[in-house]
């Protein structure tokens, strides 16, 4: 629905549609996107033309006027250009996809996304979840969650491409930043492409790692390491962080006005990549063999990264090391002692 | 007169959070039985089953993208009963306002998106506030969603700041919270939360907070809404609807309510018919017999007699209403009694949540003046190989359990009880319904109607929460 005095730009000469449906999700996607730019998701999209045929959180239709947009989208009759899917598709009980029914159809989830998948010019699978399985297809993954594309049994098959010729786009990220999903969505309203790197995800976020621009750097090129929760020092050689092999400009932009995971004290668990859920050794320890790290960063020579972490390590200031090991600044940087008022 | 009811099937019910289906049976132009039923399974109790302990601090969030920080906190009290300690008062501080946080957010989302477009529908176009209703609340562009959205999200920069994001934080730890807050960020809290309160106080309620938040009887509150025009402020405008439509009468629940009690404020207990009494979690239990489930965890789609993937927790066999109108009755807020004193109504858990956001704000504010930076936030929290630990919180929706039983290093049972399988729970093996399905009988339906609104008020006035139901 759109509606009239919600700006546009100039260059957007024809609207926009989305279809959202939400599969086997949490609703952190949706939770997450609601405060995009500030603004959130319906405004932040409307600014460049883009708008939502129907979404489960946030559309005034309900039941049969719900059902009647989604048969027509499914028939082809109304042109959707991004169907977006939030949550992983749930394939079981034995392939009937039973454990997600769309309610008041009696058909399942999974119907409902490979039929309007079919009709869509574009398909994106917002966070983790939809992109690659994630949490709910974990080990034990009761409910064969699957991808809607990634590996060998995603729910659209490996050789599906949208009617405008693009594999699933995955917006990975548990969740993922809102401006990963409102950008990608408007550069494909405004260029009818987005380049993706071998795992579907837009290069725009996924060409940087999380590690880049982490506010720890000090600590980190010192190996100056936290020791537990709180602690002000680098997160990797002790809890678990994986923020140097983790794709995402996490560090480059804000989450949430201020924040980043490393901010906010804890470790990366590398969620924009298919199998996080499955970390092999608790989320917040580090994997180690002969007290080296497993998970390097990710295109670093072994040998090297011991050599420089041993030197490092040999090199650190004082100050370093005391505040890594703190909630707070002990030891400032050296300078004049401060002015005395008489 | 007495015809065969028609069955309506309700689905699917949108600005809920995740599946919902509700089937009626009407006749006589209105309900006179109803089935709620949750159409999602996600298995998270089998997922989170032989894990490391602590991996539950990263997987229990992602139980709900919307109640994740209450996910955490259970999980994390869990943990930390296990390990026998408690966190610093820093680390508790910040720990109040992420959840309190969380819960405002949350109430201020269901009234704006999810519950009050209703009223912006063609269905009310002769009513008098319709203009209003429609003006301010019509899904996706009108007035209240667009100011108070933004407001949302800069009020969502405390996460930032204090959680690194949201949703899906691991800030939140047993021993305290994993981010220290110097003196700097301290001012930049106090800075968020004066514009979130600038926000509340110019449009939702038109009036300061202190006024909302001592609000003290139905009098008291019915004087507060005539003393200015009707679209003054969002609050009022929801309470001259419901005193138009009823709906101080409409959807009365179940005559009991649990709550785990919440920040200090608000204290633990249950109430059964209009007595207050201790909450004893040994007296829980979960019905499973309209469940698809055979066992705690393990499901069967094909199950006899089954209509929901959602069990049917039981106080002493009783069904129990959760959620802000339950706090505040157990906390014996007089508010709450004058409003509900024979059960639930879709005016008195509205009105309940929205006070209860104004409370919240004010008690937030306090909080962070009492924040001692450069003292600890956390404390180490070594787990024995073994233990149980039960983690409760109360939830904007109401009350959230997490029981955790760890042997040798590994979670071997995990039990998660949430707001909204207590309140959409389906019928027990006596056949007793879950709260809401008890709320929608009697409902009106127009004729012609196939998603009656009336239903439609019931069900958000509940705010459900489907994903959490079934984790």
């Amino acid at each position: 629905m759109v509606h009239e005095g919600q700006p546009k730009l100039a260059f957007m000469s024809t609207p926009f549609s989305i279809l959202w449906l939400q599969a086997g999700s949490c609703g952190g996607c949706t939770m997450s996107a609601l405060a995009a730019d500030d603004v959130g998701l319906v405004q932040a999209l409307a600014r460049f033309g883009i708008h939502l045929l129907w979404h489960p959180s946030l559309s005034e239709e309900t039941g049969a006027d719900a059902l009647a947009i989604l048969a027509e989208c499914a028939s082809g009759k109304t042109k959707v250009d991004a169907l977006c899917v939030e949550g992983a598709a749930l394939t079981g009980p034995h392939g009937s996809g039973r454990f997600q029914m769309m309610s008041g159809t009696g058909l399942p989830m999974t119907h409902w996304i490979k039929a309007i998948a079919a009709q869509a010019e574009h398909v994106v699978a917002v966070g983790s979840c939809a992109a690659f399985g994630g949490i709910p297809a974990t080990e034990a993954n009761p409910t064969d969650a699957v991808g809607l594309q990634y590996g060998d049994h995603g729910l659209l098959g490996p050789d599906f491409r949208g009617r405008a010729g693009l594999p699933v786009i995955n917006i990975a990220g548990c969740a993922p930043h809102p401006g990963w999903l409102i950008e990608t969505l408007a550069e494909l309203a405004l260029s009818g492409a987005c380049a993706l790197d071998s795992l579907g995800r837009p290069r725009s976020f996924a060409d940087h790692l999380a590690h880049h621009g982490c506010s720890r750097n000090e600590f980190y090129e010192f190996k100056a390491s936290a020791a537990r929760s709180s602690d002000r020092g680098c997160l990797m050689e002790n809890l678990g962080c994986k923020a140097t092999q983790a794709p995402g400009d996490c560090n480059i932009r804000r989450w949430n006005g201020f924040g980043s995971c490393t901010d906010g004290g804890y470790t990366c668990i590398n969620c924009t990549s298919p199998g996080f859920q499955d970390p092999g050794a608790p989320f917040q320890e580090t994997a180690k063999i002969a007290g080296i790290p497993v998970g390097l960063p990710v295109d670093m020579p072994k040998a090297w990264f011991v050599a420089l972490a041993a030197l490092s390590k040999s090199a650190t200031p004082k100050r370093v090391r005391a505040n890594a090991h703190a909630d707070h600044v002990i030891i400032p940087p050296a300078r004049l002692p401060p002015k005395q008022s008489s | 007169m007495n015809a065969k009811p028609t069955r309506l099937i309700m689905g699917p019910f949108n600005r809920v959070e995740g599946d919902l289906e509700v089937s009626l049976d009407v006749s006589a132009g209105q309900v006179q039985s109803a089935r709620v039923t949750a159409p999602l399974y996600r298995g998270f109790e089998q997922i989170l089953a032989g894990r490391p302990p602590e991996d539950a601090l990263v997987i229990a969030p992602r139980i709900c993208g919307i109640c994740s920080v209450s996910q955490s906190v259970a999980a994390a009290r869990a943990l930390a009963q296990i390990a026998g300690i408690a966190m610093p008062d820093n680390g508790r501080l910040v720990t109040d306002l992420v959840l309190a946080a969380e819960n405002a957010a949350d109430h201020l989302t269901h009234f704006v998106l999810f519950f009050m477009p209703d009223f912006a529908r063609p269905v009310y176009a002769d009513r008098p506030w319709y203009e209003a209703a429609h003006r301010r609340f019509a899904a996706q562009g009108g007035q209240a969603g667009q100011s108070l959205v933004p407001a949302r999200a800069r009020f969502l920069h405390l996460m930032g700041l204090l959680a690194g994001k949201w949703p899906h934080s691991l800030a939140l730890q047993p021993g305290g919270v994993t981010k220290g807050v110097d003196t700097s960020e301290r001012i930049r809290l106090l800075g968020i939360l004066a514009d979130f309160r600038a926000a509340l106080e110019t449009s939702l309620f038109a009036d300061r907070l202190e006024t909302i938040a001592g609000l003290d009887s139905a009098e008291t509150l019915n004087a507060w809404a005539d003393a200015a025009p009707m679209d003054q402020g969002d609050f009022r405008l929801f309470l001259h609807i419901a005193r138009d439509l009823e709906l101080g009468r409409l959807g009365l629940g179940p005559t009991r309510f649990i709550s785990y009690g919440s920040f200090g404020l608000w204290p633990a207990g249950i109430v059964i018919n209009g007595n207050k009494a201790a909450f004893d979690p040994t007296l829980v239990s979960e019905d499973l017999s309209h469940a698809w489930m055979d066992a705690p965890t393990r499901p069967d789609a094909d199950k006899p007699g089954a209509y929901s993937w959602c069990k049917a927790p039981r106080l002493d066999g009783a069904s129990m209403e959760t959620g802000a109108l339950a706090r505040h009755l157990v906390a014996g807020d007089p508010l709450a009694w004058s409003l509900a004193p024979a059960g639930g109504t879709v005016t008195a858990r509205v009105v309940l949540r929205l006070v209860e956001l104004a409370r919240l704000v004010v008690a937030m504010e306090g909080w962070v003046r009492d924040l001692r930076p450069g003292q600890p936030f956390c404390v180490e929290s070594p787990l024995p190989l073994r233990g149980t630990g039960l983690g409760l919180v109360e939830a904007a929706r109401g009350a959230l359990s997490h029981r955790l039983g760890c042997d040798g290093g590994i979670i071997r049972d995990y039990a998660i009880i949430a707001p909204t399988t207590w309140n959409f729970s389906p019928r027990d093996q006596d056949g007793n319904p879950g709260p809401l399905e008890q709320a929608l009988v009697g409902a009106q339906v127009r004729d012609g109607e196939t998603s009656p609104v009336m239903v439609q008020h019931i069900v958000r006035s509940f705010d459900p929460c489907m994903v959490c139901t079934v984790h």
